[in-house]
């Protein structure tokens, strides 16, 4: 029977569970010295000087400045369209773009002295006026990078406009929707250390998604060959997609081997919540069109992007946005522009959907809009707008190539789990007697992207001398529970109990190539390279067990049940794993019993529908989250227990977004938002318990038949809890809410409405 | 410095401390107990939470010094062995941990709920633990650990 579906518990649990993850911070690095950044408190100002003489008067501390500093800048990073002129330097020099800039390091023998030193390191600031909306940024008074000219860092689509474009439409519908800046909050703060080797290549120990890939920026930014560097990630506490190379990271390797020593350093969540990477922060503008019985026929999204201080991988995410501008539905005229522009704020990254969220939040709305002024239920108007199910493959205007679907399919099945009619009739109930608390039901169907820029992952299986196996994938796992789902893969392939192969991961030195993990791409190409890879250790093994049976390798064939080769129609002669290894061994053939195998794939669209529940009193503006029915389809689960807890999370962080999170500045770029305790991350009192309903439509993509699963939860359940607030307050006259959908904007919503 | 004497995980530890030092910090750094995380600065999100006395407190906002001549238990004192702890057991069967990071705090919070509370309603679960942050699992399936741990008998 095939393990592959089955709810196997995690191997990894065990050590996290006794406390002994082996996260950055816990590594024990003999003779480290403590490293604390100096940070700027202001949003934009030139920097006229630096005092460390009061901090360098601390036993054995060192102060650094940006004109120590020998290497950089840092980005922007090679995306097509990114202006290249808006690098930033490791430390800064003459202007800070940001309040958490970094202005100078302080290295020091523990962390308390070094965070004494810090406070003392005196910095003069001549302040600069502060762009913080990327409206403001768009109109280029103030500009960030004056050499530049512009603020803007990245365009996307096309700024013409075709005055046709909603010619044949019997209604058209405008609106904006702000999808709120987010804090990633993982919550293990990133953590790095960094140590020079007597053979003189250095070590980084970096909490991070993408060792490989950091391996290859670091070496770039300082200089280095990169079979200098060697970087491991060990256990990694949470990621969501701003864990990749940052500044502070290249600076780690800077000291180490600048000062000989080992350095290692592990931001406060103060720290975090202004220099890791944030999310989202897109404003979009939108006009949907169509006719009168509610087919859509035009759509047109503006997406301004707000990119924080220095462009990363944020401002090139509009362009994931207008891959997925048309959702699920068959919309034949499409028009779309992006701009993104630099503010005096952090910088913005991919978070939990990067870019993808952006699309469904405001298609979405915008069906809803478009329903409401048609005076027809939200879900007739999806139904008459569906990509129907044997239209797959199908390509949309926006070029998006959608493999496989069954979006009507996975409406239903959410509208009859949750009760959708007994939803309406009691919504109904509670309007006609005009009750205080009234109900909100939302609907959301999505459809997402996965493995988006079709990457190549790697994989190598090598059988162990005691017949178990060994994995190891170039993808990276930070939670997402690979040591169980990518045994699985190979044990399935191999005919090996899952408890025999063990899956390492996170060192450049031991695995030969990788590109880690985002974008929900790790089992359809990282548990695929894998899987090639365990098939060809089988074609190995049965050339081995050819010689021992004095057969042709050809006839030998693997009892997949049993874990044993034998020559075809005679398993009375057959050999284990186990035999196998320790004759190999004694013939020193082991090493044939390794394979490695590297596998490319286009990307895959997961889909789903989701319906929220919310109670909203409407004298208080209060909103309570009741019900979230989630139909979340990823293709064919490999382990559908940690596929599960996949969705969980991710609805988790898209009602954080609909209901809660928001990171907030003030007019000169101070941010509000910046501990947690001022940062409205939601605790278990604030949600309620998730109704996941499994649907597989298995991908013709790849032989597994599976697509991504991270962030499909995130994607669709923002706007169904978003449109779910809209919703009940519909017999008030309120057409839209801003988002988070707390009791502040819900109150200003109805108030709007009232006068 | 100031002198300490308490009893951690069942052994007796008398150590010299700054009487700034976090609790935490006297764990991880002096006794090297490394299960107990740190998630925040402003005792917000449970991850060092430990037992101090046999309750439940937040172990960076205690000073090592207010510990002296109690008994502390970290997530180390959990499991018998081989044999883990019922919470431990019920938060792996029941897949309530990803990235790992969050879990200790949550299972000694969970312990110190269920001393309080042993068949809490699923209401009572979540105001209970409000005090301690999860990113990955969206709560979900770490209720229903409590809720297994609390059948368990834990």
């Amino acid at each position: 029977m095939s393990i592959l579906g089955n709810r196997v518990l995690r191997k990894e649990d065990p050590r996290f569970l006794r406390g002994e993850g082996r996260y950055v911070e816990n590594l024990p690095l003999e003779g480290a010295l403590a490293v604390t950044f100096v940070r700027s408190l202001l949003a934009h100002a030139r920097i006229d000087g630096v005092d460390a003489t009061a901090a360098a008067t601390l036993p054995n501390v060192q102060v650094f400045t940006g004109a120590d500093v020998d290497a950089g800048p840092f980005g922007p990073p090679p995306f097509p369209g990114l202006n290249p002129g808006m690098g930033r330097p490791l430390v800064a020099t003459d202007v800070v773009r940001f309040v958490g800039d970094i202005v100078a390091i302080v290295v020091s023998e523990d962390r308390a002295t070094g965070v004494d030193a810090a406070e003392l390191v005196s910095v003069d600031y001549d302040p600069l006026p502060a762009v913080v909306s990327p409206q403001d940024a768009a109109k280029d008074e103030v500009l960030l990078y004056p050499e530049v000219g512009t603020n803007v860092a990245c365009r996307s689509g096309s700024p013409e406009h075709d005055e046709k474009l909603f010619d044949g439409c019997d209604v058209v519908v405008s609106g904006t929707l702000v999808s709120p800046r987010m804090a990633p909050c993982p919550l293990e703060p990133r953590s790095a250390a960094a140590e020079v080797g007597p053979d003189g290549r250095v070590t980084a120990w970096l909490s991070t998604q993408t060792p490989h890939q950091d391996r290859m920026v670091l070496a770039g930014t300082l200089g280095l060959d990169p079979a200098q560097v060697r970087v491991v990630a060990p256990d990694v506490g949470g990621g969501f997609g701003a864990k990749m190379l940052n500044p502070e990271e290249v600076l780690l390797v800077w000291l180490a081997r600048r000062l000989g020593r080992p350095v290692r350093w592990t931001e406060t969540r103060s720290e975090s919540m202004v220099a890791l990477p944030h999310g989202r922060a897109q404003r979009l503008d939108y006009t949907i069109g169509g006719t009168r019985d509610g087919k859509v026929l035009a759509y047109r999204l503006d997406v301004l992007q707000d990119s924080g201080a220095y462009p990363v991988l944020g401002a090139f995410l509009p362009n994931l946005t207008a891959l997925m501008a048309s959702g699920v539905y068959a919309i034949p005229r499409i028009e779309f522009e992006g701009r993104s522009v630099v503010t005096n704020t952090t910088p913005i990254s991919a978070f939990r959907g990067a870019g993808r969220p952006e699309a469904s939040q405001t298609i979405e709305r915008a069906l809803d809009a478009f329903a409401a002024e048609l005076e027809l239920d939200p879900v007739e108007v999806r139904r008459r707008n569906f990509i129907p199910a044997d239209a797959f493959p199908h390509t949309t205007v926006t070029h998006a190539a959608y493999d496989s679907g069954d979006y009507e399919g996975a409406l239903d099945l959410v509208l009859r789990s949750a009760g959708y009619e007994e939803l309406r009739d009691e919504q109904r109930r509670r309007r006609e007697q005009g009750e205080a608390t009234q109900l909100g039901i939302g609907i959301s169907c999505y459809v997402e992207i996965t493995n988006g820029i079709a990457e190549t992952e790697f994989g190598e299986v090598e059988i162990t001398p005691d017949g178990g196996a060994i994995v190891r994938t170039g993808s990276f796992s930070h939670g997402q529970g690979h040591e169980t789902t990518f045994a699985m893969i190979a044990a399935e392939q191999l005919g090996l109990p899952i408890e025999k192969v063990t899956v390492h991961k996170g060192d450049t030195d031991e695995i030969a190539k990788g590109t880690g993990t985002y974008g929900s791409k790790s089992t359809q190409i990282g548990g695929m390279a894998a899987r090639l890879a365990a098939d060809e250790v089988v074609e190995h093994a049965k050339e081995l067990v050819g010689d021992y049976l004095e057969a042709s390798p050809a006839d030998i064939v693997l009892d997949p049940a049993l874990g044993r080769l034998h020559v075809a129609g005679d398993p009375s002669q057959a050999i284990s794993w186990a035999d196998l290894a320790v004759r190999a061994s004694a013939d020193d053939r082991l090493a044939e019993l390794k394979a490695s195998h590297e596998f490319k794939a286009v990307p895959t669209f997961p889909f789903g529908a989701h319906v929220a529940v919310v109670e909203v009193d409407t004298e208080t503006g209060r909103v309570e989250l009741r019900r979230l029915v989630a139909v979340d389809d990823a293709g064919t689960l490999i382990n559908p227990l940690v596929a599960e807890g996949q969705v969980h999370g991710g609805i988790a962080t898209g009602v954080a977004q609909a209901l809660y999170e928001h990171v907030v500045y003030d007019d000169d770029g101070n941010p509000m938002t910046s501990t947690f305790v001022g940062y409205a991350f939601p605790s278990a009192a604030d949600l309620p318990s998730w109704e996941t309903v499994e649907m597989e439509t298995p991908t013709p993509v790849n032989a597994l038949g599976a697509k991504g699963i991270g962030e499909s939860g995130t994607i669709g359940a923002t706007p169904a809890v978003h449109n779910a607030v809209v919703d009940a307050l519909a017999p008030f006259g309120v057409r839209h809410v801003d988002m988070p959908a707390n009791g502040e904007n819900v109150w200003r919503a109805l108030e709007e409405a009232r006068t | 410095m100031t002198r300490i004497a308490l009893t951690v995980n069942g052994s007796r530890v008398e150590e010299n401390v700054e009487p700034r030092q976090l609790l935490v910090y006297f764990l991880r750094d002096r006794l090297g107990l490394k299960g107990t995380n740190v998630g925040c600065d402003t005792s917000s999100c449970g991850a060092c939470t430990v037992l101090l006395d046999g309750e439940s407190v937040k172990s960076c906002t205690v000073f090592a010094v207010q510990a002296d001549g109690c008994e502390v238990t970290t997530v180390e004192g959990l499991a018998e062995g081989d044999e883990l702890h019922p919470v431990q057991q019920a938060f792996h069967e029941q897949h309530a941990l990803q990235c790992g990071y969050c879990t200790p705090g949550f299972v000694m919070a969970t312990v110190s709920l269920l001393k309080e509370h042993p068949d809490p309603s699923e209401e009572e679960i979540r105001a209970g633990l409000e005090g301690n942050l999860c990113r990955c699992t969206g709560y979900h399936n770490i209720v229903r650990a409590v809720q297994a741990a609390a059948r368990a008998g834990a």
